[in-house]
């Protein structure tokens, strides 16, 4: 290893120089048009990594993700965000390797963050890691043929590389693919398929390949009975699981000594149908992530393409008004997230479906006002590159027609300004006086499920689950986006590291919502009458994004929502993103549910799955 | 109590003005339909987006346990309504058509949203269901992305509906009334792709003949009416498209002798109809008669 140099300087440049210097033949600027970042000799990537992390302080690996450029390089590349815990930007650093037999060394015994991340590499993008502890697939099942989200990987109702597809547009001569295909469902089989030795091998291979530490076929023997330890399934299908979500777990007696999440039966393709659309067709499929916290996911989205665009000429800033109603939708949205969270969490400790049916009340007043706004309760399709959807109506009309509804008419600023100062106060106050001091609530989740701030940090936890551990980082204020940086509100932070630690964050976090709500209902006053879009007229259709990569993040209800895209393959712009990557707090909090668990009772495994707020369509995409 | 008498009552069978009030005479399907319809415990089965609006729905604001549905079972054996609330995945689907055969007979599938109805937008996605009827029947669709809580109590409705004409006598389309036990519908198989049992030896003959010819497996030409037509000619393919003929000799082995399944359903929905005019006519007269008198 090479004598490091001194670091004279603490931005990402310095950090570059820094690397470069002791470096100089592995590491290289990534000088593509629009690209940022360096690339690394992937026979070094280890080393380089560990000076990133230890020397350079970039202690919070975000993203891990592949590209695949065939046609555009014809190779693969692996693309690693890398933050420091105490705020700022993005160290960017790409590992390379040719397409035929690609392998990059892993980066988990640096970041264990990396874990899930490469594996879901290797499973849709068939890269190796020499050095993963458990490199199996991920989101599909093992057998499945090929490797899905490679560029020359086609789908079995294939119609053409991008949107839109001449048979829609501008013809409309539309079949459904099902004719097409002789067996009348979405399936393609390679064509050396073996049917005679056909067997349902996902099951075993969930079992056999767990590396739990307990012989599966020891457990499962009759005869030798010193099996205290035992497998239990748990899901895809159990009410606690948060969706179709499953957890193998080994459990001595009662206590569970290890777990081993199982995923991808939610696995919707987001990413490879969000590589075949347009820009702007990719908006209402982000809605469907994070089901719940719709216009966070919008706002993330928008952030990242707004970026690439910034990088053409033609491109003003979003008006101040478009701002505060974006930052207005989704600190409305943070706090049904919230509720839900915590109303769900309380279920799976016990507390079955009665504080839930409070806050879905509150929910669905909530919702009435974004149906107001943007036409559709849950799926609002609202934010726009550079603009909104439309501005806010002047009144809003509850739309339930049910008999037990009565009729409602209210003035749009009179009814936020009444949930802002009063009804969902009021339901904070409600939820600690009934919570924060029950004694069933504390003896059930404090202690339980800790994990501390190194590991949250090694294992890229984030949101509250970040926060609960004593890490103060809330991209709002370490990394300030739209307008947070001139609103007043404190970052929720609880050093237990315990469930009641995640419940409390949760709690002051839903109270520094209401507190930012009330500073936007003057600033939107103020702007009342100024134009939602730039340049007074709503965007293109189809624009044309300007090459290059950009990674926009916000933070969203349930950790740090990252969009990696990535504009190639054209000549001085695209109509289609080339990579579209989600990076899923979801998916990445479930990294260390393994560590969490461990010592702890079956019963509690749900609260603390409960406890990290999942949602599938953003766990699994 | 007095309006389902009311309702029980109304058969074609006269029952004596002075004993309206004490008896009830009903067919005996209607009396199992109105149970049934009335005590629809759903499954507690979530799969995506569309399970956060059937939550919803059973929340305080729709609410429903006021139709009978009246309260959600996470196991598949307390349940006689599995609404299949979201994207339907290769990799659940297994699951899915597993907990369908724990269900116990009468038992009712509600595709909720887009995706479990036929895709919806992830439709082309290569690990994704193009509809939950691919794999099980389904009773009732319900549109949207998400419907609504009104839409989805709105597809509740419309199943109680298609309950209530349901017969036992005529064993016609409720396999639960039929004799002997049903048979369990055959469980996909996750091998390079999803295999589906009961298409098992569709798939050998087409890999057979994709090994013989060098083509793509499973990809068929279309006729030439379903063909896509070119933007450029749109204009002339305006002209009704010729419609493809139905072969009869391909279709014979699927038809029984002296008449094809669709005919005899008519037949039967025919009858139906008369019998609901006679009782409907029965009604009618009876009524008259009470207000003359």
């Amino acid at each position: 290893m090479p004598t490091a140099a001194p670091l004279t300087s603490t931005t990402i440049d310095g950090a570059i120089d820094h690397l470069q210097t002791t470096y100089p033949k592995a590491v290289s600027v990534d000088d593509r048009e629009g690209y940022g970042g360096i690339i690394v000799d992937s026979a070094q990537l280890l080393d380089v990594a560990r000076v990133i992390r230890d020397e350079l302080g970039f202690d919070y690996l975000s993203s891990a993700t592949a590209v695949d450029y065939l046609g555009a390089g014809d190779h693969m590349e692996m693309v690693y965000h890398a933050y420091r815990s105490s705020g700022g930007g993005a160290l960017v650093f790409k590992a390379q390797t040719e397409r035929d037999h690609a392998e990059i060394p892993s980066l988990v015994s640096v970041w264990r963050g990396a874990d899930f991340q490469e594996r879901e590499a290797w499973d849709l993008y068939g890269i190796h890691f020499p050095g993963h502890p458990n490199l199996k697939r991920i989101l599909m099942w093992e057998g499945f043929h090929g490797h899905p989200m490679r560029k020359d990987w086609r789908e079995a109702y294939y119609e053409e590389e991008q949107k839109p597809f001449d048979s829609r547009w501008p013809g409309g001569h539309v079949h459904r693919a099902e004719e097409k295909n002789v067996f009348g469902k979405n399936v393609s089989y390679p064509r050396e398929i073996d049917l005679s030795r056909l067997m349902d091998t996902s099951e075993s291979a969930v079992y056999q390949s767990l590396g739990l530490g307990v012989d599966v076929e020891r457990v499962m023997d009759k005869d030798g009975f010193e099996t205290n330890e035992l497998v239990v399934n748990m899901g895809p299908h159990h009410p606690s699981t948060h969706g179709v979500f499953r957890m193998v777990l080994t459990v001595d007696g009662e206590t569970v000594t290890s777990l081993e999440p199982v995923m991808g039966y939610l696995h919707r393709n987001h990413e490879k149908i969000g590589e075949r659309n347009t820009y702007l067709h990719n908006i209402p499929f982000t809605d469907r992530l994070d089901y719940i916290s719709s216009m966070g996911n919008n706002h993330g989205y928008v952030l990242a393409v707004e970026q690439l665009l910034s990088l053409g000429r033609r491109y003003n800033e979003p008006t101040y008004r478009c701002e505060v109603l974006r930052v207005l939708m989704v600190e409305l949205s943070r706090i049904v997230n919230h509720l839900w969270a915590i109303g769900f969490w309380l279920n799976d400790i016990g507390a079955f479906f009665t504080p839930v049916l409070y806050f879905i009340q509150e929910r669905e007043r909530i919702l009435d006002f974004f149906e107001a706004v943007a036409g559709s309760r849950m799926m609002c399709n609202y934010m726009r590159f550079g603009g909104l959807f439309g501005d806010l109506p002047e009144r809003i009309k509850s739309v339930s027609n049910l008999t037990n509804d009565r009729a409602r008419d209210y003035n749009t600023i009179q009814f936020l300004t009444e949930m802002v100062s009063e009804r969902i106060p009021r339901t904070i106050d409600e939820l600690e006086q009934l919570l924060t001091q029950n004694e069933i609530l504390i003896e059930r989740s404090v202690g339980v499920g800790v994990l501390s701030a190194e590991d949250a940090i090694n294992y890229s936890a984030a949101g509250p689950l970040l926060r609960g551990s004593g890490v103060p980082y809330d991209i709002r204020r370490a990394d300030p986006y739209s307008i947070y940086d001139e609103l007043d509100f404190d970052v929720a932070v609880e050093d237990a590291g315990d469930m009641y630690a995640r419940y409390r964050v949760r709690v002051k976090e839903l109270r520094e919502s209401v507190r930012i709500l009330r500073q936007l209902l003057p600033r939107l006053e103020a702007t009342e009458g100024q134009s939602i879009w730039a340049d007074g007229k709503p965007g293109a259709y189809a624009p044309r994004v300007p090459l290059g990569e950009a990674y926009g993040r916000v933070e969203n209800g349930k950790g740090e929502l990252g969009y990696y895209i990535v504009s190639a393959g054209g000549k001085s712009g695209t109509s289609n993103p080339w990579r579209y990557h989600v990076r899923a707090p979801s998916f990445i909090n479930l990294t260390p549910m393994g560590i969490m668990s461990q010592g702890y009772k079956v019963a509690d495994i749900v609260g603390i799955l409960g406890s990290i707020d999942i949602v599938l369509g953003e766990t699994d995409r | 109590m007095d309006l389902n008498l009311q309702e029980l009552n109304a058969t074609e069978f006269p029952v004596p003005a002075e004993l309206e009030n004490n008896i009830a005479i009903t067919s005996l399907s209607q009396l199992y339909n109105w149970g049934r319809r009335n005590s629809m415990w759903p499954m507690l089965f979530g799969l995506a987006c569309c399970a956060i609006e059937m939550i919803a729905t059973a929340s305080s604001r729709f609410d429903f346990s006021r139709f009978g549905f009246e309260v959600m079972r996470a196991t598949p054996r307390q349940a006689d309504l599995m609404i299949v609330s979201g994207t339907v995945t290769k990799k659940m689907v297994v699951p899915i058509v597993r907990l369908y055969n724990q269900m116990p007979e009468p038992k009712y599938v509600l595709a909720m949203g887009a995706c479990a109805s036929g895709g919806g937008p992830f439709k082309e996605g290569y690990n994704v269901v193009s509809g939950m009827d691919k794999y099980l029947p389904v009773d009732v669709y319900v549109p949207g992305c998400p419907p609504t809580p009104q839409a989805l109590l709105y597809g509740m409705i419309a199943l109680q509906r298609k309950i209530d004409g349901q017969s036992i006598a005529n064993g016609d389309d409720v396999p639960w009334y039929g004799a002997g036990s049903a048979e369990p519908t055959p469980v996909p198989v996750l091998g390079p792709d999803i295999i589906d049992p009961r298409q098992m030896d569709m798939i050998r003959r087409q890999a057979e003949r994709a090994a013989q010819d060098m083509v793509d497996l499973g990809m068929r030409e279309l006729p030439a009416a379903m063909q896509m037509v070119p933007a450029k000619s749109a204009t002339t393919a305006a002209a009704p498209a010729e419609t493809a003929p139905v072969d009869g000799d391909a279709l014979a082995f699927v038809l029984p002798a002296g008449g094809t399944p669709w005919t005899e359903a008519e037949d039967i929905r025919e009858k139906r109809r008369l019998r609901a005019l006679a009782r409907k006519a029965v009604r009618a007269s009876r009524r008259a008669s009470a207000e003359e008198e």
